[in-house]
């Protein structure tokens, strides 16, 4: 076999031909097994999307250090309503996302809450790395020379997803980028912590309406190093089921409840 | 947890408030357009490369949320991400530079004697305020109300889903180091004003904010003027 061909040895045999391997095992153990539905590892740099309903909950889990992972969230039932950033961050009034904060639409509707967390702070600026940052950033790592290894943008990562469910560049919304954080001084200028995701850092949202998520785990454009170096992302998908009268989220601010009810009331229509 | 180490972003525009302040040489006397902007009215109107638009805060305090396109291509629009991540800041003063979502320049701040303007808190809408205030509140007007007459009514190509985090002039939405965002007393008075030089062909489209449910526009929404210039 020519060293071209090396990528299917790892193929399935015909008669095991389903290789959806239990990869959550690794990283999420602790989920209950009869409830979890798929697991990925995603590459630093890579790009996925999924329509999933309410319930659902996605289980983020850095596998190295310096993680990213950018987030958009569209409804399923009208891509219209989206993820709005100004909308949540005034509500919460929060520069910054943690468990209890919920990613709310336009529409004044919970999409997503922040169920679980271990990092205390996800960055809701929506920066992008976009291929003329990352070439000047990184110098060219183009598929002829690097192929798989080439390097990929977040924003190109999230045009093709978002792509695949018929949206467009002028849809593409201000992303979470979970794991990052980005903090601003008293006279508005950004800051980027390097160290604050180590390896196996954990985040958790619920999807709190039917929705599409599309996401990529390229650089944060603020990260300082000087090599294009992103972190695999697990991501485990479970029944975790809508949130219950003493969810967390709920509760933690009354801003919260209402986005949640108002998410509540349109399961019910 | 979070006190790890930070690095600095690259900044291309200072943010301090008083550095930032410039009056403008420009006399009123001499602008092609006045045009008197109702309080909680909207606006859609074209503005010309190289002209020269003022927004003048006559009562103080009044958020004017404004959403700019490329009228030639309206898929082309303002991006608060692009622009704050290419000033590595927040807040918008004389030199920030606006940003598309395709990097491009649409209009550059060539003035403001206010010194601080928002882009983080976006436009208020009926939905909005179900969340924030109360969902008996849901009948208020809004800008985005505003901004779906406005397109509705403007054979722009404009619609819903073009309606993107847009900037608040006037208004101050100061973030805090532990990540805390406020809504805090505006910065603005009577006779502030901030003055743009518009980089390409734009549509702008404007809500003058009704919002009464928090100190944005110091709970009394008044009229602004805007002032055009053509380029010499």
């Amino acid at each position: 076999m020519s060293e071209h061909a090396q990528h299917l040895l790892d193929n399935p045999p015909a008669s095991n031909p389903v290789d959806a391997h239990p990869h959550w095992q690794r990283f999420a153990p602790e989920l209950p097994a009869d409830r979890v539905v798929f697991s990925e590892v995603v590459p630093g740099g890579g790009h996925w999307s999924w329509r999933l309903s309410r319930g659902m909950a996605l289980r983020f889990v850095a596998l190295d250090a310096h993680a990213n992972c950018s987030v958009v969230l569209y409804a399923a039932h009208d891509p219209l309503e989206r993820y709005n950033m100004p909308d949540s961050l005034k509500a919460q009034h929060t520069a910054h996302y943690e468990r209890g904060h919920v990613l709310m639409s336009d529409m004044g509707r919970a999409m997503a809450s922040v169920t679980e967390d271990t990092s205390g702070w996800h960055d809701p600026f929506g920066g992008l790395l976009d291929a003329r940052r990352m070439a000047a950033k990184y110098g060219d790592k183009r598929f002829e020379a690097a192929r798989n290894g080439m390097h990929r943008s977040g924003k190109d990562g999230l045009l093709i997803e978002i792509g695949k469910h018929g949206l467009g560049a002028r849809d593409l919304i201000a992303p979470v980028n979970l794991f990052s954080k980005v903090s601003v001084d008293d006279a508005g200028r950004f800051h980027f912590h390097t160290g604050h995701c180590p390896a196996g850092s954990m985040v958790e949202l619920r999807l709190d309406m039917d929705v599409i998520v599309a996401i990529s785990t390229a650089p944060h454009p603020l990260d300082p190093r000087p090599t294009y170096a992103p972190a695999k992302v697990g991501i485990a998908a479970w029944r975790k089921g809508p949130a219950p009268a003493d969810d967390f989220c709920r509760h933690f601010r009354p801003e919260c409840a209402r986005a949640l009810h108002n998410s509540d009331v349109l399961a019910l229509c | 947890m979070n006190s790890t180490p930070a690095t600095t972003a690259s900044t291309t525009a200072s943010t301090d408030l008083a550095s930032t302040l410039k009056a403008s040489p420009l006399d009123p006397a001499t602008a092609t357009l006045r045009h008197r902007q109702p309080a909680g009215e909207p606006w859609l109107t074209e503005v010309k490369q190289g002209q020269t638009l003022r927004i003048l805060d006559l009562e103080g305090n009044q958020a004017v949320d404004i959403i700019f396109y490329n009228r030639h291509e309206v898929a082309e629009h303002y991006s608060a991400s692009e622009t704050l991540l290419a000033q590595g800041s927040i807040y918008l003063s004389t030199g920030s530079v606006l940003l598309s979502n395709e990097g491009r320049p649409m209009l550059t701040i060539v003035a403001d004697t206010c010194g601080r303007h928002d882009t983080l808190g976006g436009a208020c809408a009926a939905e909005s305020n179900t969340v924030r205030y109360a969902l008996q509140k849901k009948f208020m007007h809004s800008c985005r109300d505003n901004y779906l007459l406005a397109m509705a009514q403007v054979d722009a190509g404009l619609s819903k889903r073009d309606l993107v985090p847009n900037i608040n002039f006037f208004m101050n939405v100061p973030v805090t180091p532990e990540g805390g965002l406020t809504f805090a007393d505006g910065v603005s008075a009577p006779g502030k004003y901030v003055e743009l030089r518009a980089e390409m062909d734009l549509w702008m489209l404007v809500s003058n904010c009704p919002q009464l449910n928090n100190p944005c526009n110091a709970y009394n929404p008044t009229p602004v003027e805007f002032l055009i210039w053509d380029g010499a």
